[in-house]
């Protein structure tokens, strides 16, 4: 059963061949036959059981939606009432939500049997989940190594067959670097698309929640249920929600695809390029037209980021102060020592060295010199964007420059950590869809991702291209050897 | 740009956070790297640029002034360090 897509699961429920239970049964026993992935921080299984029984009864009544009675799991940075929701963090060990992400009502109210919250670097600040309270994800395809990050649980979790499908969020690249190195379908929607209620926030201007999952089908089912306007969340598009897979079927005859050359260009690994390569002699064979474009800022895109999310997360992150909720250090002599002490125990070396950049970044005397700077550049790297989509409909290069590293292997480095996001962010910076499919394999055996990059509000194109890709290869059957 | 040692205890004053002596020369070194690596976009003029601030350019909506939420303090203050009739504890700010 776990080999089964999400949509070919919706379709079993449908005709009767199993129950919602007993998915959910299964799937949580392939839960607790690998907790050495450390891929869920809570594994909610009353919940789950009852949600499941709901989801059958409701079946049963007639009302069943296509999500009704599946299986899946939310990347614990989305709050949920009554669960702990950590953001991987001791901050927020203690952390019982009061209320529901928008997300997560929405996901629930679709009939879908959440089975817990999984694992991520604390407070999405990471590209490998080594960074979380809770120790790191291990890659199903080779436990030496990491899943990528920060979404690395809702990965490693699809890939091993714990979970047809999990949400993720992205705010530099973290559900399409972790999507990569797992071998697994991941797409983050145009910022707006997916409310941010609820979802603890990191940098506000670029977080963005998405799903993962092992096709393109099943993102767009996913996103159906999460994607539509709110009225909770200030930056919340108000535009009518699409219908997602409404295009999956259609041919790729004429279509434009442009490849930044920048994009494949020093620092990229040469299995990985061979891979990207290949996918795109497939596409060509679809009927796609091929284009060189370029992103001539695209270079600074890593710079201008590690600006602009520090010094968002130096301020969403001030409201973790022991005060009212979360860590409390014990004895504070006074409301000073009381902050410090509740952050500097509560919070981990990679997001305290964040939070002093932001507040290094936004202090008098360095404001213009960093922060509008870096916004001005983030202008030039949307403009960048906006030239050539007036050429082409997508945009396709890898994920990222190489495949899944080993763990411990960057940790002592950051800025070569910071830079396996190096394909990602801008498309954060500009605030556009992306997505990562895989497409192959590195010379470590290790999965490749191929990243498309879509217009504003362009996911029902970016689905079907990679869905059309998913018709004529097999990558994203594969399974991680122990995990089939 | 280097960052120095009185620099980061400033920093670490707006930010809330300790830094203990033996972490100091770590935070000086990785904070320092994180600079470099912005200073790079030193390299291109931006001069007239505007800053972009949100990906869509869209402004603040706006909504009604009415009530839209009512009292949960209890349900809210149920996991919270301190509470003491229904207020948040801390340690005593005024003597």
């Amino acid at each position: 059963m776990h080999n089964k897509t999400i949509a070919q699961l919706s379709a079993g429920l449908a005709a009767g061949e199993f129950s919602s239970t007993e998915l959910t049964q299964h799937f949580l026993q392939r839960v607790k036959d690998n907790q050495d992935l450390n891929a869920f921080i809570t594994v909610t299984e009353p919940q789950a059981l009852a949600a499941a029984q709901a989801a059958d009864a409701r079946r049963g009544a007639g009302n069943a939606d296509v999500l009704t009675g599946i299986p899946f799991a939310h990347k614990d940075i989305f709050c949920t009432n009554g669960i702990r929701t950590s953001s991987g963090s001791k901050m927020l060990d203690n952390f019982i939500a009061p209320y529901d992400a928008t997300v997560v009502e929405k996901m629930a109210a679709s009939g879908i049997v959440s089975l817990g919250k999984l694992n991520m670097d604390e407070f999405a600040m990471g590209s490998s989940n080594e960074t979380s309270f809770y120790g790191g994800v291990k890659n199903p395809w080779d436990t030496q190594r990491v899943p990528g990050g920060s979404s690395g649980g809702s990965a490693a979790a699809v890939a091993a067959r714990l979970v047809p499908g999990a949400t993720g969020t992205d705010t530099g690249g973290s559900i399409r670097q972790p999507a990569s190195f797992c071998g697994i379908s991941g797409l983050k929607p145009t910022y707006g698309s997916v409310s941010r209620y609820g979802m603890i926030a990191f940098a506000s201007s670029m977080d963005q929640a998405g799903p993962m999952a092992r096709t393109a089908e099943d993102c767009g089912l996913l996103l159906q249920s999460m994607a539509g306007f709110d009225e909770r969340d200030s930056t919340s598009s108000e535009r009518d929600v699409p219908n997602y897979n409404g295009e999956l079927n259609n041919s790729l005859k004429g279509l434009k695809i442009g490849l930044p050359k920048e994009y494949f260009g020093e620092g990229l690994s040469a299995d990985v390029a061979k891979v990207v390569e290949a996918a795109i002699e497939e596409y060509k064979k679809l009927g796609a037209e091929i284009v060189e474009v370029s992103l001539p800022n695209s270079h600074l895109s890593v710079p201008a980021y590690y600006v602009v999310a520090p010094a968002e997360c130096s301020s969403n992150l001030s409201r973790m102060d022991g005060v009212r909720f979360g860590h409390r250090c014990e004895d504070p002599k006074n409301l000073e020592d009381l902050y410090r002490r509740s952050r500097s125990e509560g919070f981990g070396d990679e997001v305290k060295r964040r939070i002093m950049i932001g507040a290094y970044v936004l202090s008098a005397g360095y404001y213009d010199a960093y922060y509008i700077k870096a916004q001005q550049v983030r202008h030039l790297i949307s403009e960048d964007f906006k030239k050539v989509f007036e050429k082409v409909d997508v945009i396709m290069g890898p994920t990222a420059p190489e495949a899944a590293f080993k763990t411990g292997e960057k940790s002592g480095d950051q800025t070569s950590m910071y830079l396996s996001d190096i394909y990602t962010i801008a498309v954060n910076l500009a605030g556009l869809p992306g997505m990562s499919i895989p497409a192959g394999f590195a010379d470590s055996k290790m999965p490749v991702g191929l990243q498309l990059i879509g217009n504003y509000f362009a996911e029902p194109k970016l689905l079907n291209a990679a869905h059309q890709f998913q018709q004529v290869t097999d990558w994203h059957n594969k399974a991680p050897e122990g995990f089939e | 740009m280097s960052l120095k040692q009185d620099e980061i205890i400033k920093i670490s004053n707006l930010a809330k956070l300790n830094i203990s002596d033996e972490q100091m020369g770590e935070y000086e070194n990785r904070l320092t790297s994180i600079l470099d690596l912005a200073e790079q976009m030193g390299s291109i003029d931006t001069t007239g640029v505007e800053p972009m601030s949100h990906p869509l350019h869209m402004t603040q909506r706006l909504r009604e002034d009415v009530v839209t939420e009512g009292s949960q303090r209890e349900h809210f203050q149920e996991h919270a360090p301190s509470v003491e009739k229904g207020l948040f504890v801390v340690p005593k700010v005024i003597e």
